[in-house]
This record gives C-alpha cells, structure tokens and sequence, in this order.
C-alpha cells in the first residue's frame, strides 16, 4: 500500500513541476502577478510531495519491505539498522531520488529566500528550475521507478547492501555530493532567467553569487569525503585514482570555481557577463554530464552504478534539451557590446581572468582525459587508458600555475595595478616563501623538483593570503579592530585560499614523500616504514553483524614506543559473496599509518601493505577550510536584507589603487 | 560576427553528445583481444584426460576451431555449458577447451556432471596459456582459424545470443578464407 | 596523486638501524629497482577490475601480471619492453599512460594549447580596454539607474 502512494506522489510532484515550469514563467511573461503568485506554493507543493515519497521509500527500507523491488535488491534483513537508512541512496534508483529532493529542496530555497528580489525575476528563476525538475521527475517514473514491486514473488530476504557502502562514508558522501551538483542549477536557472529577460547585470551576479558559493562548498565537502572514504574504505590507501566518477564529480567543481571569480568580477565591474552566463550554464551541464557518466554505463568506474542503456539514452536527451536549449539561449541573447569599463593589464579584472583560463583550461582537461577513450574508441582507433600517469604529468602545472597566479593577485586591485608597486610588494613574501620551502623540502629528505614546486607554491599562496590579511587588518585602534573590520566575504576568501593551500600542500608532500611497502610477514615479524616499526602480532577471527573477518593485530612503535594497535580485516560477506580488505589507520594531523592485509601467502604468511603518508589529513582538512570559507562568505552582510551598502558595481568613482573594493572578492 | 562565436559552445556540446549517444550500450569492460590476427602462442602442457600426452598449438589448426576458456571454479562457465554441449553435439562445431588454473579433479567433477563438448582440452593449472593469451577472466572463447591464427575473443558466457549474432558470423568468414 | 613514493633514501637511513628486516612480498636487490618495479605496477591497469591499477587490484590476473613484470624485471627488461610485453598480451588498455602517437598528441599538447590560447586572448582583451576613452562609466546611464532600482527593490 504505503510503495504505491510513493509513486503517487511522484506523479504529484510531476504535475507540480509541470505547472510551475510553465504557469509563473507565462505570468511573468504577460506581466500577470496572479498567475507569478503560483511559483512559490507550487515549490512548497513539489517539495513536499517528493519528501513524502522518500519518507516513504525509507520507511520500506526500515521495515524490511523486500515486496518493494528495490529495497530486496539493496538490503537484507541482517543489515544494521542506520545502513538501512543509508541504504535508500544505495543504489541507482534511491540516490536519484535523494538527488530529485535536494532539486526541489533547492527550488523551495530559491523561493523563501528570494522574496526581495523582483517578481518577475523570481518567477523566471523558478520556472527554470521547475523544468530542470519536470526532467528528472520523468526519469525517475519512466525509468528508475524505486516502488516497483516483486510481486507475486516477494523474496524472503534481500540481496544485501554492497559491503563497501556500509559505512559511515557513504550515509553522508552522497548526499553532500548531490547537493553541491543539484545546487549549480540555481545559478543555472539565475542565468537563464537574465537571458530570458535580458537583464544580464550586476544585480543579477550578486543575486547567483550566494548560491554558487553555497553549492561549491557542498560539492567541495562530497568530494573531500568521497576521497577520504575511498582511502579508508577502498583498501589500498590511494586518496584519488583519476577515474572517470571522480572526474565527473571535480568538472563542476572546477568550472564552478571559475564561476565563483568570474562572478565576483561582474559584480564588482560589471565586466565580463556573456563569460560569466555561460560559466554558469557550462557548471550546470557539467553536473548533469556527471550524473550521465555515472548512470549510463558508458565509462566503467568503480563507483558506477550498474548500466542501463534505456537510462542511458533517457539521461543523454534530458541532457541534451538541457544544454542545447540553454546554449541556443545562450548563442542568441548574449550580449556582444563589450562594456566601456577600463582596466589595466595589471588589474584585478585581469588576474581574474587569467585565473579563469587556468581552471577552465583544467575542466577541459579533466573533460577531454575522461572521454578521449569514449571518442577513439568510437572512432575504432583503439581501446586506451588515460589515467593517473597522464592526470599527474598534465594537471600538476596547471595546479601549480594557478597556485603562483593566486599569490600574486591577491594584491593586485580593481582597475589599475601599478607594475612596479606589485613587485616590490611580492618580494618579502617571495622571499619567505622560498625559505619555507626549503625548511620542509629538508625536512622531508630528497629534493625533487615537483615535490618542490608544489610546496612552494601551497607556501606562497598561505603567506600571500596572511600577508594581504595583515595589511588590510592594519588600524589605529588596534589589530584586533582591524581583523574584526573586515567582512565576512573577505574572511571567506581567507579561509578558501588557505584551504587551497592545505589541499595542494597534503597532495604534494603525500605523493613525493609518501612511503608503500608490500611486505611478507608471519606473526611475530617487524618491519619499518619511515621511521615507525610495524609488529604483526596476531591474526584471528571475528564475527560481525553481517559478515565473517580475518581479524589482524598489529603494534606500531616510533623509537622504541609503542604508540597504538591497529586492528586491520579481511571481510567476508556471505550473503553477497563478497570479500573486503579493511584496513586500519593511525591517523595524525601530520602522518597516518595505514596497514591492509592483502592476500594470503602460505599458511601463515600474508602480504601486508604498509604506508607512512604524511600530510594526507591536509588534503580533507583544507577542502573543509574551503568549505567554511564559502559558507562564511554568504553570510556576509550584503546578501543580506537590510543590506545598505553602497552599491560598488556603480561606483563611477576612477580613483585608482582603492583598497575599497578590493575588500569584497572571493 | 562576434554572435556566431557565442554559437561556439552550442557546437562543441553538440559534438561531444554524439560521441556519448555512441557509447550508450557499448560494454566498455570487454576488450578486445590484443592477439587478433595472429598466431595462438606456441605452448606444450599436457592433455587433461592423458597427463602423459603433450598438447601444442598444432591442436588449433587444420579446422576453425573454438577456444573455450573455463574452470570449475568459475561460476558464468557453469552457465554457458549446456550451450557449449549443443554447439558440439547438434552443430558440429570443434570446440578446444583449455582448463584454466584448475585441478585435475574437481574439472573431472565438472565433466562428470555436465558432459563434454570438448575434442580435446589442455591443461593449464598455472594459467601460463591463458596469460600468453591474454585471458583475464574465466569464460573467454576465442575463435581460431585453420591455421591457427586468432580471429575473433569473446569475453563472458556463450549463449544463444552470442552465438547467432557474434560468433557465427566470425567463424563463417573464417571458414570462407580458408 | 602520484602513488610514487620515492623516499628511498629516508628508507635506507632507517632501514640501517633495523637488524631483521622483513622480506617484500617480491625480492629486490635495490631500493632502486624496487622502486622501478613499484613505478611501474602502479602504471598498468587491471584488464579484469578495470578501475585499478595492478598493485592495488587483488584480482588473480593483476597477481599473474606483477610475477611477470617481477620476472621480466630479473631478465633485465627495460621498462618499455615490459610495458610492450603486457601490451602485446592484453592490448593498449592496461596501460594508464597514454604513449604519444598520432592519436593522442591533440590530448597531451591540449593544455599547453589551451593557456596559450586563453593567454593571448585575455592579452587581447587587456590591449582593447586600455585603450578605450578614460571617462566612460561600467555601466550606461538607463542600465546604472535600473541597477539602482533594482537593489533599492531588494532593500525595502
């Protein structure tokens, strides 16, 4: 009974959608606020009736409803009771519906928290996402449908959930993820109600702002956790593979970081729109394409869900009207008449764009690597890999690029910078950062020149962004005054750089310095990775909820003191027949130990895989500081109601070398 | 002028989704086989039934032949073997069989229990054949030609499906070559 | 990122205090060529799981395929005849780097194409902006005022 209503109310939540993609957008159209007043009830309407079908799906999830074709498929009565919460975006069909949740959550955002902006406007944006929504609500009923039913034949039990999503990685990775892809297609829907409406302004880039910033930092956050569960649940202790659903998920986010700056500087100077529109509609079908390569089968992935070419096709054409629709707008209503706004060649316009060049230039990288297979293969030019190898050789300078560009920027200014004043500001922090690289290139032992480069370059933008923080931070009344002067949206571009150095400092120093040995012991034998010396103690059994495990024991010491036991697993799960290397970790901000035990030599040897990485937790604790960084930057006083600011991008003012605006960029 | 640049990106992502509509359905696990067009590795293992009697790659030639790849360990060869059975017994099809890191025994049990479509089968418990072939996983079935040139890997169960519309009209050409 | 972990030289000042060092699961005579095999295994995918490379797959054949880069490695192989061997075998799919060839020089000279590229065009724009009149404002008068208007809206 309870499996039907589900579907119901998704046929519910379709009418709405329907509805709202056409009734407030004809509204504003024809100038009718009768029919705008529509929007927002019709928002709060599709919301709630796709929160009641996922209640619903969660609720034969918790009664162990195996009737209902999808739970059978991904669950099982053993399962302990959170996995089957977590369970319901275990597989393809719940996780598009947890995915058309955050679609409508978002819509209903966009609608209680745009009530200052003009109807009409508001009208247009929801429309839009009313049928990005129509779009995946017809996918999910005509393809995916989670309560389809297994009658008459209802299986005694289910399948199991796929052991490596039992964990605590994957009940909250997804649903991050998700957010920060279905969040782009506000900006999106803001980028296409200004093509519509023409009004492709400066108000209308302070309006996206917020929202990009928001949905980056969730998509920042789902994959620092997908990386970090992957390093700890993968079992081999790589922290990112280059496979193609990683790819998927880091295009939006690299486009969406472009889109970010790019937004800052239309905001501020009114500058660069018809970039920074189609940024906006490029985030979105990059997200979209994403959620293609994921759910059509076309690329295989470890983390792809099974393939269906049905699916496929259904995706590829909602993709399709999607970005050839907005693109078509795009191509007809972009503005050409380039703005009569001045800017020198020194200018904080310009290092911006540059900036640009460099992330979309990775986006296109990461694209092009992904799918250059998929074309040679098409084109029967043989069956290829691209993968890490490739990714490293190609992507590290670019990383490091835009590392050096961010350092000198960060002082550069609106309009005019003068050349010779940059220079001689960039010489201290050059010259610390040098020194400081030196310190820890020492301290880790070889030189090598990328290992160099990249901790230079995480150096000099930590001490660029710190610099430029004191300098703004200089008041009379005090430092502390000054700290507190600053906005919020500064502080987040603070906090966003220095996170970025975290990130690029943990993924140069883990893959330079990092150490692997596949090693044979028997119980009782020692060995060393770094500094730390490993003792395989003891291996036995275990019994768990939902499996059988060869449980390791292991002591690690560092100078003769023992400085904890890790307890690393072989699983083995009966109902789904499957095998799962846990390993076990002593994390520390700056080195884990990480020990797997791989396969069984002789009767008592094993392969054990040991690694000393140092730095890795920087790579999840930076993403984190990112994160921070763009919520704090949202919730800075101008996005605010009561915002009475002056209104920058109208500043006629041609003074150059004001700090004023440069106050406000992230 | 400057409008038609903004139809740019409207033609590339046009050009990208024909590439993509391209990949839907394709399996992109199965590979093709990096020996087509040439020989079958030289080898020398023993025969499965007669441990005695060596088997070479002469075995593949002077008649199209079918290569089976499986194991009793492997469960998708338990699938396919009814179909193998019908293909030698009702089509007279030469199916060579390469026992693939397995035991003596337990392929016996395997024989024992669902007959045998093979005219001979060669014994490889180190899987030394298969690599030199380039098998990956249990069940693969090559097609061979007379003279003992690989034509054609399919990788997973042979079933009627696969046999009609992929390996049929393979070892149809093969035989019109030769 | 790069599974390269190169710190030999920090292995071998430890590796000197320790008396009873444990076997690696493959036996070699220096860190460097153990470094060398390591390079190369994290090189080659696994033709079976697909997304893994061979040192991390536990898959039979990726065992099979690191004895016989080990192997190949003792006969004194370089490591592009090692590379060509299991080339020949499983075809250009287990190699995750692409060699550069007629296919794939577009992919490797790509970003390089594309910062040049996106260089001189923000060059170009730069070069066009100076030189524009100095006194025109961001925004024409009828856009300023509806921008004012606009943000007015929002403050009410």
């Amino acid at each position: 009974m309870y499996p039907e209503l589900g579907q119901i109310s998704l046929i519910l939540a379709l009418l709405l959608a329907l509805l709202l993609s056409v009734v407030p957008l004809a509204g504003a159209l024809t100038g009718r606020d009768s029919l705008q007043a529509f929007a927002r009830p019709l928002a709060s309407g599709m919301f709630v009736f796709t929160g009641l079908a996922f209640a619903i799906l969660t609720h034969a999830f918790v009664v162990d409803d195996f009737s209902v074709a999808y739970v059978a498929n991904n669950s099982n009565s053993m399962l302990p009771w959170f996995y089957k919460f977590s369970a319901v975006w275990g597989g393809h069909e719940g996780s598009l519906l947890l995915w058309i949740l955050m679609l409508t959550g978002w819509t209903l955002a966009v609608a209680v928290f745009s009530r200052k902006l003009p109807s009409t406007m508001v009208s247009q944006v929801l429309s839009v996402m009313g049928m990005v929504c129509v779009g995946f609500f017809l996918f999910i009923i005509m393809t995916s449908n989670p309560f389809d039913r297994l009658l008459p034949n209802i299986p005694a039990d289910g399948q199991d959930l796929n052991p490596l999503l039992q964990d605590i990685g994957l009940i909250v990775h997804p649903p991050m993820l998700y957010m920060g892809y279905v969040g782009f297609s506000v900006a999106f829907a803001f980028a296409l109600a200004a093509l519509i409406n023409g009004r492709l302004d400066a108000a209308w880039a302070r309006w996206s702002r917020p929202w990009t910033t928001v949905a980056w930092s969730f998509l920042t956050i789902g994959i620092a956790l997908g990386s970090w569960w992957a390093y700890y649940e993968l079992g081999w202790g790589g922290w990112w593979f280059w496979d193609p659903v990683e790819n998927a998920s880091l295009l939006p986010w690299l486009s969406g970081t472009a889109l970010m700056h790019s937004l800052a500087v239309t905001e501020k100077r009114g500058v660069f729109k018809s970039w920074t529109v189609l940024l906006a509609i490029v985030t979105f079908a990059l997200s979209l394409l994403g959620t293609f390569l994921v759910r059509s089968g076309v690329l295989t992935s470890v983390h792809a869900f099974a393939s269906d070419p049905e699916r496929g096709s259904f995706l590829l054409m909602l993709l399709g009207i999607t970005v050839v629709g907005s693109l078509a707008l795009y191509a007809f209503r972009a503005p050409v008449v380039h703005v009569r706004s001045r800017y020198g060649s020194m200018s904080r316009e310009i290092f911006l764009l540059l900036n640009n060049v460099l992330l979309v230039t990775a986006t296109l990288l990461v694209a092009i690597g992904t799918l250059y297979p998929l074309i040679l293969d098409y084109l029967d030019m043989g069956k290829l890999s691209i993968g890490e190898p490739f990714f490293n050789t190609t992507f590290s300078p670019l990383a490091v690029a835009a590392g050096l560009l961010l350092g000198t920027g960060i002082f550069s200014r609106w309009k005019k910078t003068d050349g010779g004043w940059l220079a001689r500001k960039l010489l201290w922090p050059l010259a610390l950062s040098l020194t400081a690289s030196v310190a820890v290139i020492l301290m880790y032992g070889s030189f090598k020149p990328w290992a160099f480069a990249g901790v230079f370059t995480s150096i000099w933008v930590a001490v660029a962004t710190l610099w430029d923080l004191w300098d703004k931070s200089a008041s009379r009344q005090g430092r502390w005054y000054g700290l507190k002067r600053q906005s919020r949206s500064y502080w987040g571009m603070v906090l966003g750089h220095l996170g970025v150095a975290m990130v690029m400092a943990g993924a140069t120093v883990v893959s330079n310095y990092g150490i692997e040995r596949d090693v044979r012991m028997v119980p009782g034998d020692s060995a060393m990775v770094g500094d730390y010396e490993i003792v395989f103690t003891d291996i036995g059994n275990r019994r768990g909820a939902n499996f059988t495990a060869q449980y390791g024991s292991f002591d690690v010491f560092l100078d003769g003191k023992k400085i904890s036991e890790l307890h690393p697993e072989k699983r083995n799960y009966p109902v789904g027949m499957s095998v799962m290397t846990e390993a076990d970790i002593d994390g520390g901000l700056f080195r884990d130990i990480f020990v797997a035990i791989g396969e069984r030599i002789s009767d008592d040897a094993w392969a054990i895989r040991l690694q000393y990485k140092p730095l890795i937790r920087w790579l999840w604790l930076g993403a984190l500081v990112m994160a921070i960084g763009g919520f704090l930057a949202i919730a800075d006083k101008r996005y605010r109601i009561r915002a009475k600011n002056q209104v920058k991008v109208a500043d006629r003012d041609t003074r150059t070398g004001d700090a004023q605006a440069a106050g406000a960029t992230s | 002028m400057k409008r038609l640049l903004l139809f740019l990106p409207l033609v590339i992502a046009v050009g990208v989704g024909i590439f993509l509509a391209a990949g839907i359905g394709k399996d992109p696990t199965k590979l093709e086989s990096a020996r087509i067009g040439k020989p079958v590795p030289a080898f020398s293992l023993e025969s499965l039934n007669k441990p005695t009697q060596l088997l070479n790659e002469s075995v593949l030639k002077g008649e199209v032949a079918l290569l089976n790849v499986w194991a009793e360990w492997c469960p998708s060869c338990w699938d396919e073997h009814e179909y193998l059975m019908w293909l030698s017994k009702e089509k007279g099809i030469r199916i060579v069989g390469l026992n693939y890191k397995d035991q003596r025994e337990t392929a016996f049990s395997f024989l024992g229990r669902l007959g045998n479509p093979y005219d001979e089968i060669i014994f490889d418990p180190k899987g030394s054949l298969g690599f030199d072939l380039g098998v990956y996983g249990a069940p693969e079935t090559f097609v061979i030609d007379a003279d003992g040139i690989v034509q054609y890997r399919h990788v997973g169960v042979v079933n009627k499906r696969v046999w009609e519309e992929v390996l049929l009209p393979v070892i149809q050409k093969a035989k019109g070559n030769s | 990122m790069r599974y390269v972990q190169s710190a030999f030289l920090l292995l071998i000042l430890c590796a000197s205090g320790v008396q009873a060092e444990v076997r690696e699961v493959y036996d070699f005579d220096t860190r460097a060529e153990e470094q060398r095999y390591q390079n190369l295994i994290v090189e080659l995918r696994c033709p079976k799981c697909q997304n893994q490379n061979i040192a991390d797959s536990n898959a039979p054949i990726s065992k099979d395929m690191r004895d016989q880069v080990y192997r190949l490695m003792k006969n004194g192989a370089t490591n592009d005849e090692i590379v060509g061997d299991l080339v020949g075998r499983f075809g250009e799919f287990v190699q995750y780097n692409p060699p550069v060839d007629k296919r794939t020089i577009l992919l490797w000279a790509f970003p390089a194409i594309a910062v040049i590229g996106g260089v001189l065009i923000v060059a170009g724009v730069a070069m066009r902006s100076r030189k524009r009149e100095e006194d025109e404002p961001a925004l024409s008068p009828e856009e300023q005022a509806r921008v004012e208007k606009m943000l007015a809206d929002k403050d009410q």
